[in-house]
Parts: structure tokens; C-alpha cells; sequence
């Protein structure tokens, strides 16, 4: 029997991955390593109703399992250690080789941590994984004192989250505002407010320096010498790519693993290794809507646009259609789009509004119902609401567009 | 035919299945997800697109 075309991380970049070769005629072993002990399963209700609903399971956050995959191998809670790309081998953790005909990397993110000595601290927590989320949730009870490290989505999402539960929440956040990338000052000022009115304080443009507590959390100390005792330290001051497993190979896996826009992770010459795909967070595409600089988009729907193009390629490939050529010469334009549950505040956005030198008011009115539109120059980058969701909707396709209209024409 | 269920807890009316299964999902004028629970097999590739799409994954294939 040929080696198997392996995918390396078993959540939803992999699961996708996966389904799309399926789905695109290939019929071939297929093995997928997830170094958790769990099947795929969705992570963006961890932070919001699996956090607040005390009892944690796979079964609530699970994917379905389609007909078509049941013939996948899923080699769950074991991690891959290292991968030798000209020898087409990855190893174990536990020593064992395994050659491939293909290989996709989906192995994703993971939360960065503020020290060392932090992620073995009792009462300091990170988010990413359905056990993250088990712990933390044991932890948040009411009257606990809660400091949250980091005021992005995950960040926002477990202080309501925390607050919601009936904990003492306090945020530190280096930039000026809570979210501010993702939503500019207006709506970022917008939602500190709304945070602010629910009980949530925050301490902005400082960071913690130091955490007080030998065995376990009894505060932090910030940058700006201000102490706050807490029980309970969240850590969620952003992710580190999961690529050291690759190192010693001819990759560019900085700041994410770098590929070209059918997916095919590239040497550092440029060139790409035609049986290695990245799909997911982990990887850096370029995106036709933003032109051909490479960024990774760290957003819900990419996995599953990523997955679906480098399945189908791979597939091709692997069968020698002579419709590849086509296939990878394609544009690749998948719009970010994204979501963030805070109380009842529900936010949604396509684009990229951190690209942005203006943003307007479209609809609504500050502190209720409200859409936001991001410029560049006359052109919109972003679209981002609170509620309004069909307005939000109408300006996705203009959104879409950017980068596609010749300089000077409008509609 | 392809039968179709949608979780009404969890359905959030984000409208990401329209713009993937138009035949099948659309969204009225108060803007809430409206569908067709069994549709032609034709339409397999849409609605499981829809459901791979769906932010709450509140669409399921019974």
C-alpha cells in the first residue's frame, strides 16, 4: 500500500482538509495526528457558553463526522516531534516514523504564556483548548478576584464570560482600548463603555510585569506599579505558531509557516515544496484581496477556505489531472470575517478594519445598534457592527472587492 | 433528497448559509433564518457548505 497522505493537527483545518480530498476524488489512506485526545471540535463557544455552563464536554463542541472521512485514521493524543521534508518522514513524539505521500500542517496556534514559571502556576490559566476551557470554568466561581492579562477577543470574551459567572473582573490591556485593532477607536471606546456599565475595570497601556505568588496566583504587579490581588490570572495576551516540529527544514515558518495561494508551503528560495501544504491559523497565504503579502488571518472561516483549496490541489496532484496548472493559478481571495459574543453585545465584521486610515458611522447610533464602515481613502476595507446584522451583511460583497477595483473608479 | 435541521437555540441568524445554500436558506425582511428541510440531492454540496460555514454550527444533515 502507498504511504498516506498525513495531516498533522486534528481540528478544523485538518477535519476540512480531510473532507475536501474526499470530496475531490481521493480515495488514498489518509491519517490525521492531533496531539489532543479529542476528535475535532469547535473552539469559539470555550470562551463563551462552555465557559458559563459549568459542565465541559467534547460532545456539546464536536463536529459531526461525515460518511465520506469515516475511513480516516485519526491518530488522536499523539504529537508529532519532528518532520524531515526531502525524506517525506515525520516522527513521533514517541520515536516512531511515519512516511507520507503528502503532508498538510494544520497544527494551529497556541496561547503565548506571560512567563515561563506561569503555566505551571496553580490559579493561572490559558485558553485555547476544551481542557483549558474545563479548568478555567472550575475556577471562575462567584466573588472570585479574576485580573485577565490582554484585552483582544479572547481576552473580552472571558471577561464578560468571567463577569457573567459573577466574578471581580479587571483587564489589563496594553494598547489604549480593548480590541482596538479589530475595531478601531470609535467602536473599541464603544465597547470599553459597555464592559465598564456591566462591572468589568480596566487597566489600559500597561501590561503585567510580574506575578505575585510562589505556589499560586496572589496578584499581579503592572508595569506602571500598580498591584491587584487576585485568585485567578487568565493569560490571553495572544498565540505563538505552532512550527517548531518543522525546524531543520528548507520552510520560511516565521511568523507563521509561509505558502503560496494554493496552499503549498514554500522554501525560503520561494519555491514550493510541491507534497507540503499549511492550512489554517498556521498559515501565512497571501490573500488577492489585500495583494500578495503573505499574512496569516487568524479568523474562524479561514481553516475551512484554506482547508477546501489545498484539498482540492492536493487531490489533483495526487492524480495527475492535468487541470493543477488551472487549479493553483486561481485566486485565492477568501474575505476574514469575524464574530465576538460579549454579554448581549453581538458584534460581526468582514475585512480587515485594522487596515484602515478612516472609519465612519453607516447605521445606528453609538452605545446601541450601530455599524461601522473602514476605509482606505474612498474604498471599504472593513465592515463592522454591533447587532444590525443584515446591514452588516449588505457590505460584505463591497468589502470583498477591495483591492480589485483599478485606482479611480467607483460604483 | 437531502433533509436538513436547524437548531433554533443556537441559530444566531448570521446568514452565512444563504450565501452558501441560496436555494435553501434565505432570510426574511426581520432578518431570520428561514429554510426548505429537505431539499433536492443537487443541492448536497450547498448545504454542507452551509454547514461547514455556519458559525454556530447550529445546521445539521439528517
Amino acid at each position: 500500500m502507498s504511504d498516506p497522505v498525513v495531516i498533522v493537527g486534528a481540528s478544523l483545518g485538518g477535519l476540512r482538509t480531510a473532507e475536501a480530498l474526499r470530496r475531490s476524488g481521493y480515495a488514498g489512506p489518509v491519517t490525521v495526528f492531533g496531539d489532543e485526545p479529542h476528535a475535532p471540535y469547535n473552539r469559539p463557544p470555550l470562551s463563551k457558553d462552555v465557559l458559563a455552563g459549568g459542565e465541559v464536554t467534547h460532545a456539546a463542541v464536536a463536529f459531526p463526522q461525515r460518511a465520506a472521512t469515516a475511513d480516516v485514521l485519526w491518530r488522536l493524543g499523539t504529537r508529532i516531534g519532528s518532520a524531515d521534508l526531502e525524506r517525506r518522514r515525520v516522527r513521533t513524539a514517541d520515536g516512531e516514523e511515519v512516511g507520507y505521500r503528502a503532508l498538510v500542517v494544520a497544527t494551529g496556534l497556541r496561547p503565548k504564556r506571560l512567563f515561563p514559571r506561569t503555566a505551571a502556576l496553580a490559579g493561572a490559566f490559558a485558553l485555547r483548548t476544551l481542557d483549558d476551557a474545563g479548568e478555567l470554568s472550575a475556577a471562575l466561581t462567584p466573588g472570585t478576584r479574576v485580573v485577565i492579562a490582554g484585552s483582544g477577543f479572547v481576552g473580552c470574551e472571558v471577561a464578560a464570560t468571567a463577569r457573567q459567572l459573577g466574578c471581580e473582573v479587571t483587564v489589563v490591556g496594553s494598547s489604549g482600548l480593548p480590541m482596538l485593532g479589530p475595531l478601531g477607536e470609535a467602536l473599541a471606546e464603544d465597547l470599553m463603555e459597555r464592559h465598564e456599565q456591566r462591572g468589568v475595570s480596566f487597566h489600559m497601556g500597561t501590561h503585567v510585569a510580574e506575578v505575585i505568588g510562589r505556589d499560586l496566583v496572589e496578584g499581579v504587579r503592572l508595569a506602571d506599579g500598580s498591584e491587584l490581588a487576585c485568585q485567578v490570572l487568565v493569560e490571553a495576551i495572544g498565540s505563538v505558531h505552532n512550527t517548531e516540529w518543522l525546524s531543520g527544514n528548507d520552510v520560511d515558518a516565521d511568523l507563521g509557516l509561509r505558502t503560496d495561494s494554493a496552499m503549498r508551503v514554500l522554501r525560503v528560495d520561494g519555491s514550493p515544496w510541491p507534497d507540503v501544504f499549511a492550512v489554517g491559523d498556521v498559515a501565512r497565504f497571501p490573500n488577492a484581496i489585500y495583494g500578495d503579502t503573505p499574512a496569516s488571518i487568524e479568523h474562524w472561516n479561514i481553516p475551512t477556505e484554506t482547508a477546501k483549496r489545498a484539498g482540492r490541489v492536493l487531490a489533483l496532484q495526487l492524480a495527475g489531472d492535468p487541470g493543477l496548472a488551472d487549479a493553483v493559478a486561481e485566486r485565492f481571495a477568501p474575505i476574514p470575517s469575524f464574530w465576538s459574543d460579549q454579554y448581549d453585545i453581538r458584534l460581526l465584521a468582514y475585512g480587515l478594519p485594522a487596515l484602515a486610515d478612516r472609519v465612519e458611522l453607516l447605521a445606528g447610533r453609538r452605545g446601541e445598534d450601530c455599524v461601522y464602515g473602514y476605509f482606505v481613502g474612498a474604498e471599504l476595507v472593513g465592515v463592522c457592527g454591533i447587532g444590525m446584522r443584515s446591514e452588516v451583511m449588505r457590505h460584505r460583497d463591497e468589502v470583498s472587492r477591495y483591492g480589485q477595483l483599478p485606482i479611480g473608479e467607483t460604483d | 433528497m437531502v433533509k436538513i435541521e436547524v437548531d433554533r437555540t443556537q441559530c444566531q441568524n448570521f446568514g452565512e448559509c444563504v450565501l452558501a445554500a441560496p436555494n435553501v436558506f434565505s432570510l426574511n425582511a426581520k432578518d431570520e433564518m428561514e429554510y426548505v428541510p429537505v431539499a433536492d440531492d443537487s443541492e448536497l454540496d450547498n448545504v454542507e457548505a452551509a454547514v461547514d460555514v455556519c458559525p454556530m454550527q447550529a445546521i445539521a444533515l439528517r
